[in-house]
């Protein structure tokens, strides 16, 4: 790239090093967030993309926005990536039929052409400027240098801003809230549900778990007082998952009882 | 190295946000895309405010990140609401206009 055309100042070495070093694990990851099939992946790739940037941004004398990438971009908007990636389902995967024929090929060819349209634009362009550099910009501080942008000529941006972000608040709320059909049951509707039900055996609860002064642990049933086993004392899904001891070793041998 | 150097790689990413968008079916994998378009445009703009020496292209990218964060909110809840209904977080999957 040596006879490109938007020639605006020159980098000192340890930037140059930096930049080819991070530039290709940038590129090479935003590729791989076409190309993984799982949605996570792409999600942890993006997050490497952004915090990338965050070093760019660092780099470049744009300490704050740096840290905002980091802590908003990486910390907040991934996160709440994969939050909602957990809850839609992890394993949903793309369909493979495509429901536009030749879509898949046109787009990605009016996608390269648009990068190529950008990147001969940009190599064309002449701003007319050599790099000033921001010595002068954050002679104060970088975040002091950006407040005073922001809270003088910027300051009716930095207002609508702030209603955008408690429109989106609200918007949020409004689209993620769903009113339930049926009323919840209280407790006072599992009380009467227990005394009028069929049976009285379970009204005052389930058996608790564990042998009580032999052995005591959520995996082993509970003796009843005859000494058999209570399995309704063990959570359904230890007994499905199989995680359930036999409190046969725990009983009391019944010669033992007599003697006391 | 030129500085330039940024502004392309800001270009490549932004293109390879775009053919995700279009490309991939997933609808979470495709506001990502938007995201990374997002981000690219953010690195232009920091380069340009270090090439004119003033503050102005780091504030458009800092309030380029609240918009973005505020089309995240929006999106996902978007993205949520349409899956509670369809069961499906595919784009393909939205095309009722069509039949």
């Amino acid at each position: 790239m040596a006879n490109l055309a938007l020639e605006v100042g020159r980098t000192l070495q340890p930037e140059a090093i930096l930049f080819w070093i991070l530039a290709p694990l940038a590129v090479v990851s935003a590729l791989g967030m076409l190309f993984v099939k799982k949605a996570v992946h792409s999600a942890l790739l993006l997050a490497w993309v952004m915090v990338t940037l965050a070093i760019f941004y660092i780099a470049q004398d744009a300490l704050f926005l740096g840290i905002v990438q980091i802590v908003v971009y990486t910390g907040a908007v991934m996160m709440l990536f994969l939050f909602i990636l957990m809850l839609v389902g992890v394993d949903s995967s793309d369909s493979l039929v495509e429901n536009i024929r030749g879509q898949r090929p046109a787009s990605i060819a009016a996608a390269i052409g648009l990068g190529g349209l950008i990147i001969s634009l940009i190599s064309r362009a002449n701003i007319g400027v050599e790099t000033i550099g921001l010595q002068d910009a954050n002679s104060m501080g970088n975040v002091q240098g950006l407040a005073q942008q922001l809270f003088t000529n910027y300051v009716w941006a930095f207002e609508v801003v702030s209603a955008l972000l408690i429109t989106a608040a609200l918007g949020a709320m409004v689209l993620a809230h769903s009113t339930s059909t049926k009323s919840r049951t209280a407790q006072r509707d599992q009380s009467i549900a227990r005394f009028r039900g069929a049976s009285l055996a379970t009204a005052a609860g389930l058996p608790s778990s564990g042998v009580f002064a032999r052995h005591n642990a959520v995996d082993v049933p509970a003796l009843l007082p005859d000494g058999s086993p209570a399995p309704t004392s063990i959570s359904a899904t230890l007994e499905a998952r199989g995680d359930m001891l036999s409190s046969k070793p725990f009983e009391l041998e019944a010669k033992e009882v007599e003697e006391d | 190295m030129d500085i330039s150097n940024y502004i392309y790689l800001s270009a490549l990413l932004f293109t390879i946000g775009a053919i995700g968008v279009v490309v991939r079916r997933n609808a979470i994998v495709v506001f990502m895309c938007v995201e990374l378009m997002l981000n690219a445009a953010n690195l232009a703009f920091v380069t340009f405010a270090r090439v004119y020496g003033n503050l102005d292209g780091q504030v458009a990218s800092f309030f380029t990140m609240v918009v973005a964060a505020c089309e995240v909110v929006v999106g996902l809840a978007i993205i949520v609401t349409i899956y509670r209904s369809r069961r499906s977080a595919s784009v393909d999957d939205a095309s009722l206009l069509k039949r």
